[in-house]
């Protein structure tokens, strides 16, 4: 019980393809040790091509993604609009700046294209609200050391869909397998224009 | 009685109580520092590579861009020929020398003694105990020992600081080390990877893992260490590469960034 960023475990990843863009996560929740779930998916979507990964103390993954839900829903009512992932970046790093000394143990990324330009968008933050604007990719959770090394060496500029899907899934998948808290299968999108395709990963189950 | 005791002791200028925190000062000395960079080994059917970044930090200073961290072990003179084994070792740079000299000399008092050169599993078990007989103050490295084994076959032994110790067929240690070994799991294992059109779900072929060839390997070690420099501050200026094969060994340097 010391690092609230490391009591749940668990793991994303964004990367930016040729016109599409791609996000994914683990599916483990766990209490230190102890794995209490083997179906806890850390992307919510909140647009049609706008998704946010939340990895860090699970509470606040949902809290945070309530929160955000609910604000992103005033900003549709009153813009009578899609959020386009931009303006979703500036609304998560003010909302989280707003907690500046009390905040949610979180590691936010985004993936995304913008609806209006066509696109593709990622960004990661830390837990008050600082963005990183990666032209490549955005790591976070408790393998984001081993993501760091597989996405480096993996990632390649320019990957069409069906190949950004194969890198981001192997990039993943062999991260997690060498951090015990994170894993236990995975979710990944494909972001197009105007498509999205989700898939199911199984992975090792240990 | 008590009032002798300190507690008025300005009153009769002297105490007999401990000096307080004021003047207290606590001195202390730590044997370790961690002088960080990577090291990774692969191997082959016929051949081991070892290799290692060539800078040396301590803390966010960097010490020098040229401290070389894989060794010839149980060479004929100070130049390492005629060797047949290599050792990596990254930590702490002061315990990782000693730790060479000292496997250097039992590697070469077993030649002089028995007239022939020790295998690499023997000195693998040797290493092993070198580093259990200081259990107590161990030797503040991870240890990476490479050669070709007696079928001429790539052989490649990991260590922890205390001798428990696996023979493998790549390992990255080190600083990065949780950079590199994903990366190696996927490229030289092929784990996760599955033969394309081989069935649906569960009945999906995995990729069964192949022996590198060289040039394959060294691509890889190369790539490897590419990615960490990004990444890892510690690790960077220079990489070492040490290739032992049939023909003898074979030490090429090449750069890395310098930020």
């Amino acid at each position: 019980m010391s690092n609230p960023f490391d009591i749940n475990g668990g793991a994303c990843v964004a990367m930016v393809g040729k016109d599409c863009v791609a996000i994914a996560c683990d599916l483990r929740l766990g209490m230190q040790s102890l794995t209490i779930s083997n179906n806890f998916p850390k992307i919510f979507n909140y647009a049609p091509s706008t998704y946010l990964g939340l990895t860090g103390l699970a509470t606040d993954v949902n809290t945070v993604s309530d929160l955000f839900r609910y604000k992103v829903n005033m900003y549709r009512l009153r813009e009578e609009r899609d959020i386009a992932p931009q303006t979703l970046a500036n609304l998560v790093s003010s909302s989280l700046y707003e907690k500046r000394f009390g905040p949610y143990f979180v590691s936010p990324v985004i993936a995304g294209i913008n609806p209006t330009t066509g696109k593709p968008f990622i960004c990661g933050f830390d837990s008050i609200g600082c963005i990183d604007f990666a032209k490549d990719f955005i790591v976070s959770g408790t393998a984001s050391d081993q993501l760091f090394g597989t996405c480096e060496g993996l990632w390649e500029p320019d990957l069409a869909p069906e190949d950004l899907f194969e890198t981001i899934s192997q990039a993943l998948l062999s991260a997690v397998d060498r951090d015990a808290l994170s894993g236990w299968g995975a979710q990944v999108y494909i972001i197009e224009k105007d498509k999205v395709t989700q898939r199911l990963l199984k992975g090792r189950q240990d | 009685m008590t009032s002798l005791m300190g507690n008025h002791s300005g009153t009769i200028g002297y105490s007999f109580s401990e000096p307080t925190s004021a003047n207290v000062k606590q001195h202390s000395f730590y044997p370790y520092t961690d002088n960080g960079g990577s090291t990774l080994g692969i191997t082959g059917a016929d051949f081991a590579i070892l290799a290692g970044d060539t800078r040396s930090t301590s803390g966010y200073n960097i010490n020098s861009r040229m401290v070389p961290k894989v060794f010839k072990i149980g060479g004929d003179d100070e130049t390492g020929e005629g060797a047949n084994i290599i050792l990596s070792v990254v930590g702490f740079a002061a315990d990782g020398n000693a730790l060479k000299e000292k496997l250097d000399t039992m590697v070469r008092m077993y030649k002089y003694q028995h007239g022939k050169s020790m295998s690499v599993g023997a000195c693998a078990q040797r290493l092993s105990t070198i580093l259990y007989e200081k259990r107590f103050f161990p030797y503040y490295v991870h240890a990476i020992l490479a050669g070709l084994d007696e079928e001429g076959v790539g052989a490649l032994y990991s260590y922890d600081p205390v001798g428990s110790y696996e023979r493998e067929q790549c390992r990255a240690a080190g600083a990065a080390s949780s950079l590199i070994m994903p990366f190696l799991d996927n490229q030289v294992n092929s784990k996760n990877q599955y033969i394309p059109g081989s069935g649906e779900g569960h009945a999906l072929v995995p990729k069964k893992a192949e022996p590198l060839d060289k040039e394959t390997a060294t691509k890889l070690v190369k790539d490897a260490f590419t990615s960490a420099v990004e990444r890892h501050i510690e690790v960077g200026d220079g990489l070492q590469l040490v290739i032992v094969t049939r023909e003898g060994i074979e030490e090429v340097f090449h750069a890395l960034k310098q930020d």
